[in-house]
């Protein structure tokens, strides 16, 4: 009896122990999510993923999978916190052709390729208000140059590159008289126009130079992403707005039960470009490029651009039928399917490029516009996604046969199998959600592991901030059969596209310093003994240095009311992490940030007299707080003698 | 029998610490092996202890006539890299260099030149210093053929 009661207990004690741990395994849902998000004190990311800043037009840099933020490029922005956009040396990155725009809205961040692979050598980022593509240098996290695209009314479908980063394209959001001028709105049908850009990427130094221009029919052009594999040679754009309406877009652009992608074969127009069949003409844009040795942009205006005229050009440019105002337009890693996102249309058209080029060897056309052949829709399509969400727009691939589309109105991704179309998985997403990025999703290689939601709007997710609330991003887990949301995190300004890679590939080519050996700006103080100060006529040069914990030199007297006092501040440090600060009371500029080897200039204009104190504005030492000097200011008319120490 | 052993071991102990607590006043015939046993108990080799961490690890011929063409080098390089920290002859933001060829080895004035952070983590010396300055010296990017010129100049400032 004993025996049996002790073996009774020994059962019940057994299975509570394995009852306890199944109540645990239960709870391991939201452990394991943290667990893979988890990124220990001291550890680093697996990948960083480069995120548009929207609206603030810088680049975010963020790890996956912590979702922690690293840093804000500044790009098409000034920023007064580090002087870009505000000093001497970087003014010239913001100019354009109708003046310096300070300001713009960064969209879609694509990392260079080579044979249709992420590199790790730039990042591309378009400016969509004033039309601009920057460069950003991937070693310094910098942004190296910019240029401007004349003949668009704002660029959107842009910098998407070819495969091995031959060019980045950009086509016009909003068609415009080309070239501009003066005319009534209501003439749209007659004298707007929408043009796609070609620019060269020289493959050495990354410089981007406009090749061409193609005149295309004045439709808003929306998205675009080149070939890859056998479809190498193409680049796609989608385009709404078929109907050329100019007015209450909104129910004017969307009668037409299909509108079109534009297949361009840009191997050609290098052709037709070669052979002379382009016109010059004339348009102002500005090439801005900044020198890293002499620490100095360069600003080149340019007078004309190559233009084709697809009448001029057969075999350019085709138009495939797309339902309906298709948004995002994305090729599968096999550069075989190319995946329209029909904004309002109830499936996924999904082209295939092996058709495609049957069709226009077949000349299977119902028509064409302007010169461009429309291809049959049933010759060119491969299949529809069915019951793929509402409002679907963007596709990126996981590189195991599936395709992740985001749905803006249903606000969800919708997971779905290539060739058989079918929908496999799907998964709420907080809320509206714009792109969405795979770590190399829009290449012949993605790293499948995660997708990330990149979402609108946020409402009741986070603590509450007033009416303004945060965009955000959502880590979802896709190497299961289910995807699995990991973790959401807040955004800078608004995170229209974004791109990731592996850390490792960055990590090794990764700037620490800017060498002194190399500086070549013209204001550089090499050492300490040269720091001076020196008038000439109203300009007044302080040629400094910067240490820890000091400034050469720090008291500066006979400055004048009225002076242009330029501040060449030169950071002696030579070892990582060591950035110094720069700012003057009063200073209507900005203060400087300027990292170890770097010069930078910031101008100041005292309009009263009095002691101006200057201090270091990084900590930076033990006795950051005494990195400080005096400035003098004296009457215009004063004779105070220029002195300094 | 067990307590006798502990008092024995506490004893023991303690005149092994007292040892190495380190009476640098006695000059002897192990004066040698006594220097060994601080640089041990300071987790450095002899020779680390002498000539400080880094790369240098080995005593270098360096000949005792200053060669004039590398010091002239040398002072190029100082006054790029070093001389915003360091004066010859006052405090700076760092010591005062005239005499430091007479107070340091050659070996420890290019590793602290060439691996300056491990060094005032590591050697006594140099965090005594980093207490009195209180601003870490960091690594000015220069080789150790730079580093070699730069101690001929000081060298060659020695008075």
């Amino acid at each position: 009896m004993k025996i049996k009661i002790i073996f009774a207990l020994a059962i019940t004690v057994f299975s509570s122990a394995i009852l306890y741990n199944c109540s645990q395994s239960n709870n391991l849902g939201s452990d394991d999510a943290a667990k893979k998000v988890y990124v220990a004190p001291g550890d680093k990311d697996e990948f960083y993923a480069f995120m548009s800043g929207g609206f603030s037009g810088h680049v975010s840099v963020y790890g996956l999978p912590s979702g922690r933020l690293f840093k804000v490029i500044n790009v098409f922005a000034q920023s007064p916190e580090t002087g870009y956009g505000y000093s001497e040396e970087s003014k010239g990155m913001l100019q354009t052709s109708l003046g310096f725009i300070p300001w713009d809205d960064a969209h879609h961040p694509e990392l260079s390729q080579t044979d249709g692979v992420p590199d790790g050598r730039w990042l591309f980022i378009n400016a969509n208000n004033t039309p601009r593509i920057a460069r950003l240098n991937l070693s310094s996290f910098e942004t190296e140059e910019i240029i401007e695209i004349p003949n668009s009314g704002g660029n959107h479908g842009s910098p998407f590159v070819t495969e091995n980063t031959e060019y980045c394209v950009a086509s016009t959001r909003f068609s415009v008289p080309i070239p501009n001028r003066d005319v009534e709105i209501s003439s749209y049908k007659e004298n707007f126009k929408g043009s796609i850009s070609f620019i060269k990427v020289d493959p050495k130094s990354g410089k981007l130079n406009l090749a061409f221009q193609i005149l295309v029919p004045g439709f808003n052009y929306d998205l675009a992403h080149a070939g890859k594999g056998p479809s190498k040679d193409w680049c796609f754009f989608t385009s709404y707005n078929s109907e050329q309406a100019n007015s209450l877009l909104e129910i004017n652009a969307s009668q037409n039960d299909k509108d079109f992608v534009a297949a361009i074969n840009w191997k050609a127009a290098e052709k037709f470009v070669a052979e002379g069949k382009g016109k010059s003409m004339p348009a102002e844009y500005f090439s801005n490029y900044f020198d890293e040795e002499k620490q100095q942009s360069v600003s080149n205006k340019k007078t004309s651009v190559i233009v084709l005229n697809p009448k001029d050009c057969p075999g350019l440019i085709y138009y495939l039928p797309t339902p309906k105002s298709p948004h995002g337009v994305d090729v599968d890693p096999s550069g075989e399917y190319i995946v329209a996102g029909g904004k309002l249309a109830t499936v996924i058209p999904v082209h295939s490029f092996s058709k495609m080029i049957a069709a226009i060897d077949k000349k299977d056309f119902i028509g064409n516009i302007d010169g461009i052949p429309i291809i049959k829709y049933e010759s060119v399509i491969a299949g529809e996604v069915q019951d793929p969400g509402l409002g679907p727009l963007h596709t990126e691939f996981d590189g195991k046969g599936y395709a992740y589309t985001s749905a803006f109105i249903s606000s969800e991704i919708v997971k779905w199998k290539l060739g058989t179309w079918e929908v496999v998985d799907r998964i709420p997403t907080y809320y509206s959600i714009g792109h969405l990025m795979i770590p190399g999703g829009d290449s012949k290689n993605p790293w499948g592991k995660y997708v990330i939601a990149l979402n609108k709007i946020t409402k009741d997710r986070y603590l509450p901030t007033g009416p303004e609330l945060t965009q955000s991003a959502q880590l979802i887990d896709i190497t299961g059969d289910k995807m699995k949301l990991l973790l959401d995190f807040p955004t800078i300004g608004e995170p229209h596209y974004a791109q990731a890679i592996p850390a490792e590939i960055l990590i090794k080519n990764n700037k620490r310093i800017y060498e002194l050996e190399k500086n070549k700006n013209s204001n550089a103080v090499l050492s300490e003994k040269n720091a001076r100060v020196e008038r000439k006529g109203k300009d007044v040069h302080v040629y400094m240095t910067a240490t820890r914990s000091h400034f050469k030199p720090d008291n500066i007297e006979g400055i004048k009311v009225g002076d242009n006092v330029y501040f060449h501040i030169t950071n002696l440090e030579q070892d990582w992490d060591i950035p110094h600060g720069f700012a003057v009371k009063g200073l209507r500029n900005s203060e400087l940030l300027i990292m170890p080897g770097q010069t930078k200039t910031i101008l100041w204009k005292p309009e009263q007299v009095g002691i101006f104190p200057f201090y270091c504005s990084d900590f930076c030492s033990a006795l950051h707080q005494e990195m400080s000097g005096y400035a003098r200011v004296s009457q215009t008319s004063s004779n105070v003698a220029l002195k300094f120490n | 029998m067990k307590n006798k052993s502990v008092v024995l071991f506490v004893l023991f102990t303690l005149i092994v610490t007292a040892c190495g607590g380190g009476e640098e006043k006695k000059e002897s015939a192990s004066s040698e092996s006594f220097k060994a046993k601080v640089a041990a108990k300071l987790g450095l080799t002899e020779f680390e202890f002498e000539n400080g961490v880094g790369p240098i690890k080995e005593k270098l011929n360096i000949p005792a006539e200053i060669d004039k063409k590398m010091a002239a080098e040398g002072l190029k390089i100082f006054e790029s890299k070093c001389m915003s920290c360091h004066k010859l002859d006052e405090k700076y933001t760092g010591p005062a260099l005239r005499d430091v060829t007479k107070r340091r080895t050659n070996e420890y004035i290019m590793n602290m030149i060439l691996n300056p952070e491990e060094m005032t983590k590591r050697h006594p010396e140099a965090r005594k210093l980093l207490g009195i300055h209180a601003t870490q010296m960091t690594f000015q990017n220069v080789t150790q053929e730079d580093t070699r010129k730069l101690l001929e100049y000081l060298r060659s400032e020695s008075k």
